[in-house]
């Protein structure tokens, strides 16, 4: 297992360096930040001082030799813009992406596998279909317009919930979170619902053709043939099989929605990572892009070796194959 | 003695799109309590479909149209699901072919078998433990309390064939379903679940519907036959009499096609022809396009009548004694089949 780990982990810093030389590269490429930085009036001195001071004179493989230099020493660069450290700014922000991810998780897992298991079981009922309909919605509109519906219905015409900040905030631990105040959750509902609505979808159909699938499978027959009640073999023999699938892919998910979550945050004004992305990509802060991108594939690597961990304890099959690796 | 189980003129049929099959149609037999029942036909022959019936887990788009299933005194057919619920598994008890594909992969053994303890009886955990462990020993594996911990996985075929009989046994029940259990796994193994399903039977006085296509098997472990043929039982009667003297063509032309000791050499007889679509079955007798036998008079449907004390057969021209005896005579290099029992 430790050593399956170790492996894991090898394979993720490859993963690392890899990016870091595309992105650094790619974000070379997309523009000059100096042009943005420095006053429109600023003279040909003042533009030459300016370059100098963020290192932008140098040629590329010298800047880079640098970002990996200061990188080693924990350091992923200051921001052009704020003029502080990019990490620590990319940080700040962090728990606001985080819990809105969060829920918008659970909401996708709690809403999305009963309804999934339903039309599964019921594929021909109304019920069944309407739910497949749905899903097929929510997967297909896109999701800055779903957002924005979600907007004009529930904050502008009924009012019931605010359209957009981040509303009231405790802090937990150093941390900022809107979950423990109720105008936070208020906040909080229509993002991560806009949020969810795809992974929903998703976990809809996910779930709904691995049920199909299992339903079929001997052992269900034989589980009936045992005189199990139908409660047992739905919430026991069918749910624990469809789960090895449905957080395979939720797993994936999560990691890409708390990267990207530029849409949701930027309809709803979610002061999270993605909203920073967004500005920083505006103003050119190679450093602070450079550095989310890398955290980025840190998030998503960790998500992923915690998914395959949590598969092996769901499915005793691949236990033992690991072990054996 | 009334039977345990008797089946009157059961049909089961599946509507499909492209036209309705009678998988089972018009299927009766009885069972006496402790008897063996071997139920013989290939593939497709409706006889799984038979013993799906029975439990009432036969799939959409299929279902049960016609005929009584009477169980110890009660109509299992007009008794729904509540009442099939409470027999399941603690009455009639069923075992699958493929020991690979029925048991849970992701749920270990103990939880397979309590549950199915504590869907029939109020007993505490340790009480249905104590009660799996049992049944596994009584099913000859070893170190129980080890082996309840593993995953299926972890078994081989055999093994968990060993488990299926287990669960089928935990509530001794009155009979017990078996849909060609031994088909999947190696020969010796074969005779061993053979032996032991027929030692278990015995001991707990639970009546057995042995379903195969394998006459060999079932020869060695019926008390009866009953062969079955698109739909249809087309002969029952005890195991001994019908393999020495098949009154049906189709028994015949079946017993024909096993190869045995004295036949060595000679060429294996076949039955000509392919089993009929179910969707379009042949009009009067279904066996009658392979039939040597058949004449104007099978282009109405037989019954299944006594044709002799004790055994029926669904056929207008069945091998009587005198003329089984003959053939023996005329051709005896080429008449394999009634060789066979002598």
């Amino acid at each position: 297992m430790i050593v399956y780990i170790l492996r894991r982990i090898g394979q993720s810093l490859f993963a690392l360096a890899a990016m870091a030389i595309l992105v650094f590269i790619g974000v070379f490429a997309i523009g000059n930040p100096v042009d943005i930085l420095v006053n429109p009036e600023a003279n040909q001195a003042e533009i030459a001082a300016t370059t100098a001071r963020l290192g932008l004179d140098k040629p590329l493989w010298e800047q880079f030799a640098r970002f990996v230099g200061h990188l080693f020493q924990g350091d992923l660069g200051t921001s052009f813009v704020y003029g502080r450290p990019a990490m620590e700014i990319i940080l700040q922000r962090l728990p606001a992406t985080m819990e809105l991810a969060v829920t918008a998780l659970i909401l996708a897992v709690v809403i999305g596998v009963p309804l999934g298991v339903y039309a599964g079981l019921k594929p021909d009922s109304i019920g069944g279909r309407s739910v497949m309909a749905g899903s097929i919605l929510g997967f297909s509109l896109p999701n800055f317009w779903q957002g924005l519906l979600l907007i004009l219905i529930f904050a502008v015409l009924l009012g019931w919930l605010p359209a957009g900040g981040r509303g009231e905030t405790v802090e937990v631990l150093g941390i900022r979170v809107s979950f423990l105040t109720l105008d936070g959750l208020r906040h909080m509902i229509l993002p991560a619902l806009n949020l969810a609505l795809f992974k929903m979808s998703l976990v809809i159909r996910l779930t709904r053709a691995n049920t199909r699938e299992v339903c079929l499978q001997e052992y269900i027959k034989f589980a009936r043939a045992k005189g199990l009640s139908s409660t047992r073999i739905v919430l026991v023999h069918i749910l624990k099989n469809i789960m090895i699938p449905v957080v395979t892919i939720l797993g994936l998910e999560l990691g890409s929605m708390i990267a990207f979550a530029v849409v949701t945050e930027t309809v709803f004004a979610w002061p999270g990572m993605g909203k920073l992305l967004i500005d920083s990509i505006n103003l050119l802060d190679r450093p602070v892009i450079v550095a989310y991108l890398m955290l980025t594939v840190v998030i998503i690597v960790t998500i992923n070796l915690i998914v395959d961990l949590l598969y092996s304890a769901l499915d005793p099959r691949v236990r033992l194959s690991q072990v054996k690796a | 003695m009334t039977a345990l189980l008797s089946i009157e003129d059961l049909k089961t049929h599946f509507f499909t799109r492209d036209g309705v099959v009678k998988a089972v149609d018009g299927v009766s037999f009885s069972l006496m309590r402790g008897q063996i029942l071997g139920l013989v036909g290939e593939s497709g022959s409706g006889k799984s479909v038979t013993g799906f019936s029975l439990l009432g887990l036969v799939d959409p788009p299929g279902r049960i149209v016609d005929g009584s299933i009477r169980f110890d005194g009660e109509d299992l057919v007009k008794g729904g699901e509540p009442m099939l619920r409470t027999l399941r598994g603690k009455r009639i008890a069923m075992i699958f072919q493929d020991p690979m594909m029925t048991l849970n992969p992701v749920l270990r053994i103990d939880t397979q078998m309590i549950e199915t303890v504590l869907a029939h009886e109020n007993v505490s955990r340790a009480e249905a433990l104590k009660r799996a462990r049992d049944a596994l020993v009584m099913v000859g594996i070893s170190s129980p309390d080890e082996r309840m911990q593993s995953y299926p996985h972890q078994f081989s075929g055999g093994m968990r064939q060993r488990v299926a009989i287990a669960i089928a046994m935990l509530h001794k029940p009155d009979l017990i379903i078996a849909d060609e259990p031994t088909t999947a796994l190696d020969v010796t193994i074969q005779a061993q679940i053979l032996a032991e399903m027929q030692k278990l039977c015995a001991e707990t006085g639970t009546a057995l519907i042995w379903i195969t296509h394998d006459l060999a098997i079932v020869s060695g472990l019926a008390d009866r036959l009953a062969v079955m043929y698109a739909g249809r039982v087309v002969e029952e009667g005890e195991t001994a009499r019908v393999i020495e003297r098949p009154l049906h063509p189709y028994t015949k032309g079946l017993i024909a096609s096993v190869p045995q000791g004295k036949t060595r050499g000679a060429r294996l007889q076949q039955i000509s022809g392919m089993p009929p679509s179910l969707r379009s079955l042949p009009k009067g007798c279904a066996f009658r396009p392979r039939c040597a036998r058949a004449d104007e008079a099978c282009l109405e449907e037989p019954a299944l009548e006594e044709k002799l004390h004790g055994r029926k057969a669904r056929c207008f021209h069945p091998w009587s004694l005198d003329e089984a005896a003959d053939a023996r005579r005329q051709a005896p290099s080429r008449d394999g089949m009634a060789e066979t029992a002598t």
